[in-house]
């Protein structure tokens, strides 16, 4: 592997990561959403820059569909959500920006010590690739446990999801078929999700987590 | 001879930074001026301003200590140490050996933390205010700064600045994540660092929002005409920390031909103008924060500089 194009591809990987903070960082909806079509387009690129420099040319199919798909369809769909629900105003977190942040810092070092302690002697861009892709699945399920709100927990899966894009372009032999249907799969349960932030407002006038806990009786 | 000329472009590098400080800090106002459409004061403005100072009497508090009088010539000396000991447009000055990254942020912590004193000293309201204030963006401010000294120094393999620089000029830096996260975070210490706008405004006397303005309100003539020119010299050693790191190219070599050292200084003046340019557009472009908010931009910078050390054991192995 050349310098300049182990640097370029791993200088977005490292984007993705950045991105992922940045998603933690925002505590606005409509930012966030922002925010992941920013995510989902750094992985885009980083997925066409693998392509050119693997020569797997179906690999750049499955960066047409983070594209098409995560930058561009799905925050157009979920900004439509927040505004019929009337939420696009709103702030909303379980724990601080500044301690989130922290605990990212330590997930992003644990997939670090993990990834290059047992990875020690793959190619060295699969693996740096998967070291990134650890800490970006880590910060979007972090991301999920730090948020109370239904449509930005959807958020921080949709960021696991590119995660594991990620693993699998850095991997080399992961089928199209799997990439197709996993990409598939993703807008299914995004549409399924969709419709159950509607079932939820309906029912309970909000989509914040914590009225679900108070009406299982988990809290208080 | 050579230790002569060696010591005589070190005084130019002196001369040169306390002579383009204020010329930096008036261009950076005219640029924000003409962006508002305003005419703006002249690029001369802050020079008048010192030399107007410079005559006037001194006022001092009838309960100042002789901390308050010594301290503003110990702000400037080191602020003028640090300064002169950034490469600026040439590497391998002649006490580039003490030119340690370390040591010149613990240069301009002291200098900070003496200002912090003699906001305290007069006893007013408004010199505490600014003095904790100032004293908590510090706390924020400074372990970010380490990180990404620690981040330069682990890739670099030095924390000496003449060395690093040269290093950053060869091909083999290539594009890195790290760097680039560490560029972000230094961008943002050096805002806050310089009492810049999401941070401080740097123009205002407002009493709910100002930090460095609070801490020398008490201050006059001479006194006062000794920090002002410090913190523009800070903000000259800033940018010059940021070009020799990140942007060391047209940098002068170690000689003594005047040809190259001219290219140098053109180069390094090239860069003040961008570089004072792009500040006066952010300032612009953003709002004032709120003092709460100050941590989390901050913290910010802290992650930043945090991810970078990280992401540079990643890399670790090519």
């Amino acid at each position: 592997m050349h310098g300049l194009t182990f640097d370029i591809a791993h200088l977005l990987a490292g984007s993705l990561v950045v991105m992922s903070f940045v998603q933690l960082y925002q505590d606005r909806l409509s930012a966030l959403i922002n925010v992941f079509a920013a995510h989902a387009l750094v992985l885009a690129l980083s997925v066409a820059w693998q392509a050119f420099a693997q020569v797997a040319p179906h690999l750049y199919i499955t960066a047409a569909i983070a594209l098409v798909f995560k930058a561009i369809i799905i925050p157009v769909a979920l900004r439509r959500i927040i505004v019929r629900l009337g939420i696009h105003r709103e702030i909303e977190t379980v724990v601080g920006v500044g301690p989130a942040m922290l605990l990212g810092i330590g997930l992003v070092a644990l997939s670090m010590v993990v990834m290059l302690r047992v990875t020690a002697d793959a190619d060295p861009l699969a693996r740096e690739d998967l070291a990134f892709a650890l800490s970006v699945v880590l910060l979007g399920l972090l991301m999920m446990v730090t948020r109370r709100n239904a449509v930005s927990q959807v958020i921080g899966f949709m960021s696991l999801e590119n995660g594991l894009v990620l693993a699998a372009t850095g991997a080399k032999g992961m089928p199209l078929v799997v990439e197709i249907s996993v990409a598939f799969s993703v807008l299914i349960a995004f549409i399924v999700i969709g419709i159950f932030l509607f079932r939820i407002r309906e029912r309970f006038d909000t989509v914040d987590m914590q009225a679900m806990d108070r009406f299982r009786g988990e809290q208080r | 001879m050579a230790v002569i000329r060696e010591l005589a472009i070190q005084s130019m590098q002196m001369l040169l930074v306390l002579f383009l400080a204020p010329l930096l800090t008036g261009f950076v106002r005219k640029v924000k001026a003409r962006l508002l459409r305003r005419q703006g004061p002249p690029l001369s403005q802050p020079y008048r301003d010192l030399v107007r100072l410079m005559r006037k009497d001194v006022v001092l508090a009838d309960n100042a200590s002789w901390l308050f009088r010594v301290i503003p010539y110990f702000i400037f000396a080191a602020t003028w140490i640090a300064a002169s000991l950034v490469p600026t447009f040439r590497s391998g000055l002649m006490f580039s050996w003490s030119a340690d990254l370390i040591a010149i942020i613990a240069v301009l912590g002291s200098a900070r933390f003496f200002l912090a004193l003699a906001g305290l000293d007069a006893g007013t309201s408004f010199g505490g205010i600014g003095s904790s204030r100032e004293v908590m963006i510090a706390s924020l401010a400074e372990p970010a700064m380490l990180m990404i000294v620690f981040t330069l120094a682990l890739i670099a393999g030095s924390t000496q600045l003449s060395t690093m620089a040269a290093f950053m000029n060869s091909p083999e830096v290539g594009l890195r994540v790290s760097l680039g996260l560490g560029l972000i975070a230094l961008i943002i210490v050096a805002i806050a660092e310089n009492a810049r706008i999401p941070v401080d405004n740097p123009a205002t006397h407002l009493e709910l929002t100002m930090v460095h303005e609070a801490m020398v309100l008490e201050y006059s003539g001479r006194h006062l005409a000794l920090i002002e020119l410090s913190a523009a010299l800070k903000l000259l050693v800033y940018f010059s920390l940021i070009a020799c790191l990140f942007a060391p190219w047209g940098m002068s070599p170690p000689t003594t031909e005047p040809l190259p050292l001219m290219a140098g200084v053109a180069a390094y003046g090239a860069k003040l103008v961008v570089g004072g340019v792009l500040l006066a557009v952010f300032e612009t472009a953003i709002a004032k924060m709120r003092v709460f908010r100050v941590p989390g931009f901050l913290g910010a910078a802290l992650m930043l500089a945090l991810l970078a050390t990280l992401l540079r054991f990643v890399s670790r192995s090519f």
